[in-house]
């Protein structure tokens, strides 16, 4: 889960691959020409950062003749939902931790 | 593609603690006793002093940002490619503590961003994100 977590956030830390998969949730499945016509880098670039999406699961490629199309995965964003509920919950159990620690430290 | 709103996302965690704030300083401040608790460190309660936090799972790198002693300590904290700022208060009570941490700052909004987007397509799957979202806000 965590792995999962680190995945996600460093994929979508990267503004240019954020938005390539912002235009896929948007516009639905694109083939890579579409999506660097419009991306402002250079289609090796795009494909690289399709990659680095597909990995994470954000996305998914579908091979049609020479062209290959991608799609947003978007369930694949739902641990991010979570977040702040996971760390209230990492936090409220940091505090039992430490509460047991201040009885230690009395003794 | 638009720079990311400032909006961010906090959590809270509050506990009345029944022993007194000069206590849960020290479990707060003195690397031994953080990581009976929380991580392994090599923190210290200096401010610009840069530390990290490590799990099994990876680390957490941070700076202290405040020290107030048996007050306040801040820090930030970066893990996961995501920024945020850790800041503990302790207020005290008549039977103790009460101890406050909020973890605020988190760069949501580059995720909401991407919710953005997938709200045109999937109106549903987003707005029962957003009311996670809400009720964990």
């Amino acid at each position: 889960m965590r792995h999962a977590h680190d995945m996600l956030f460093r994929t979508l830390a990267d503004p240019t691959r954020r938005a390539i998969f912002e235009r896929l949730c948007r516009q639905g499945e694109q083939t890579v020409g579409a999506l660097t016509a419009r991306s402002g880098v250079s289609q090796p670039a795009v494909s690289k950062h399709l990659g680095v999406l597909k990995q994470a699961g954000l996305v998914r490629d579908r091979h049609e003749g020479r062209q290959t199309h991608y799609s947003a995965q978007l369930h694949a964003l739902s641990p991010l939902i979570d977040w702040t509920r996971q760390m209230a919950g990492f936090w409220q159990n940091r505090f039992d931790h430490l509460e047991d620690l201040l009885k230690r430290m009395d003794q | 593609m638009n720079e990311a709103s400032t909006e961010t996302q906090s959590v809270v965690v509050e506990r009345d603690i029944p022993h007194p704030p000069e206590k849960i300083w020290r479990a707060l401040t003195q690397p031994h006793l953080i990581e009976e608790w929380l991580m392994k460190n090599d923190f210290k309660a200096a401010v610009d002093h840069r530390f990290s936090f490590r799990g099994d799972w990876g680390s957490v790198d941070c700076q202290v940002l405040s020290v107030e002693a048996h007050k306040t300590l801040a820090y930030t904290w970066a893990a996961f490619g995501l920024k945020s700022v850790v800041t503990w208060t302790l207020t005290p009570t008549s039977t103790g503590t009460r101890l406050r941490v909020e973890q605020s700052g988190f760069q949501l909004p580059q995720m909401r961003q991407a919710y953005q987007g997938a709200k045109a397509a999937w109106p549903g799957f987003v707005t029962k994100l957003e009311q996670v979202l809400a009720r964990a806000a």
